[in-house]
């Protein structure tokens, strides 16, 4: 019995040691790459809303000021984080990340940037599980699709021709994939919907405190 | 000694090829051995993880009493995998982005685990680090092998993305067939991934097969000419 017990204990204590360097070497690593991790994912995001809004849309630091929003009715996402754009202090744009579309296999997250006038900055798309060479042309590296929708508004084309043109509406489906950008146009619709109708108490609201992109 | 070596390295890299003969870690083989750049990406990842797991084990070889080495293994593991995770995210964040969940996945890649157990637990450190690495660069010469084919098969284009690995220079080695390519969908998607490996293993043993045959019938050297006279 008393053996038992001193090996138990042995064992365990070497466990332990091993436990606590190994946590010790993450632990180091994560100090050592957290900065420039937070970095990098600061300079994805901006690079993507650069890429919906032009520069002169807005003059703030739309990183900092951000509200988050819960409407998983029309922004199908669970949390949206929407950045408020100012120009010299006036509501000019807002990034709503993500949006989330319901794909052919899953979850599309976009980034849809509004301007104050209704009208689309444009769309991206952030992440997907569309089938490979089919759905996948809503992304941007593989055909101009996604590109349709900038400047786009539910005036333009009208809100009933909001859907792919075999539903009868305005944009292009894709040859064998007609669910993906038919939920993409769908949620996009829904966001510039969302963005009217709460437009006002969007960027009344007090935003998020500690932001960290 | 240094013949010792030699078997090593020939094992590690054809012989005793983790994916192609043990077949082991299929999971990260073929789920990201789409594109030649992804196939490359994880397998340096997976190599880097063998060589710290292998050099550790090894160091601590007659610490760890045998009941327990097991766990202190997978400890072992989990943490050099965790660590290679941050400094992806934190060097090569767009490859880290595509590689997604395969890369903490490295640990439950049963070639690593098994390496520790079987070579690295019972030989010096010197050769459980040279074990690492040829285990980890055949398992990431299978990789780009298989990558590179489903990638042009599938998508008419090699090394698609390398910008994402080694910086804006290397743009200009992304080669393409162009737009007449179709592309065959199927080698993209996860049945191309079986069927390439299928191929893989088969085209191993065809050259195995080949590269014994001379010996044994002796015309066929003569006349190929490509063995050296004794």
């Amino acid at each position: 019995m008393r053996h038992l017990n001193s090996s138990i204990f042995i064992a365990a204590g070497l466990l332990t040691g091993f436990g606590i360097a190994g946590a010790g070497l993450v632990a180091v690593t994560q100090q050592g790459t957290a900065e420039r991790i937070a970095q990098n994912e600061r300079e994805a995001l901006l690079a993507n809303i650069a890429k919906i809004l032009p520069a002169d849309v807005a003059n703030n630091d739309l990183l900092a000021d951000t509200v988050t929003v819960s409407a998983p009715q029309q922004l199908g996402a669970r949390q949206t984080t929407v950045y408020r754009g100012r120009r010299d202090g006036e509501p000019s744009a807002a990034v709503f990340s993500a949006v989330e579309a319901g794909g052919y296999a899953g979850p599309i997250r976009l980034i849809v940037g509004v301007r104050a006038d209704g009208t689309l900055g444009g769309v991206r798309v952030l992440s997907h599980r569309e089938t490979p060479g089919l759905g996948d042309r809503i992304e941007e590296s593989r055909s101009d699709w996604v590109a349709g929708f900038d400047g786009k508004s539910l005036t333009n084309p009208p809100a009933e021709d909001w859907k792919v043109k075999r539903d009868g509406g305005e944009f292009d489906q894709f040859t064998g994939a007609t669910v993906t950008p038919r939920a993409v146009v769908k949620a996009v619709k829904q966001t510039l919907e969302y963005a009217r109708e709460h437009w006002g108490e969007l960027f009344a609201a007090n935003g998020d405190t500690a932001q960290t992109g | 000694m240094a013949d010792g070596y030699r078997k090593i390295w020939l094992d590690g890299l054809w012989r005793n090829n983790q994916a192609l003969v043990a077949l082991l870690g299929l999971c990260p083989l073929l789920a990201v051995s789409n594109t030649a750049v992804n196939g490359l990406g994880l397998g340096l990842a997976t190599t880097l993880v063998l060589f710290l797991s292998n050099s550790t084990v090894s160091m601590i070889r007659h610490l760890v009493k045998p009941e327990i080495r097991v766990p202190v293994f997978v400890l072992v593991i989990a943490s050099f995998v965790t660590a290679v995770e941050l400094a992806m995210n934190a060097w090569f964040h767009e490859l880290y982005k595509i590689l997604g969940i395969f890369i903490p996945l490295i640990v439950t890649n049963c070639s690593i685990l098994g390496r520790a157990e079987a070579y690295a637990s019972r030989n010096t450190l010197p050769r459980a680090m040279v074990d690492g690495l040829a285990i980890g660069l055949g398992f990431t010469g299978a990789l780009v092998v298989l990558g590179s084919t489903r990638e042009l098969i599938g998508q008419g284009t090699l090394f698609d993305g390398a910008h994402l690995m080694f910086g804006e220079a290397a743009r200009g080695l992304s080669l393409s067939l162009g737009d007449a390519w179709p592309g065959i969908l199927l080698a993209i998607l996860p049945p191309g991934a079986f069927i390439g490996l299928g191929f893989l293993i088969a085209a191993k043993n065809v050259i195995d097969k080949r590269l014994s045959a001379p010996r044994a019938v002796a015309p066929v050297e003569a006349e190929t000419g490509t063995q050296p006279a004794r």
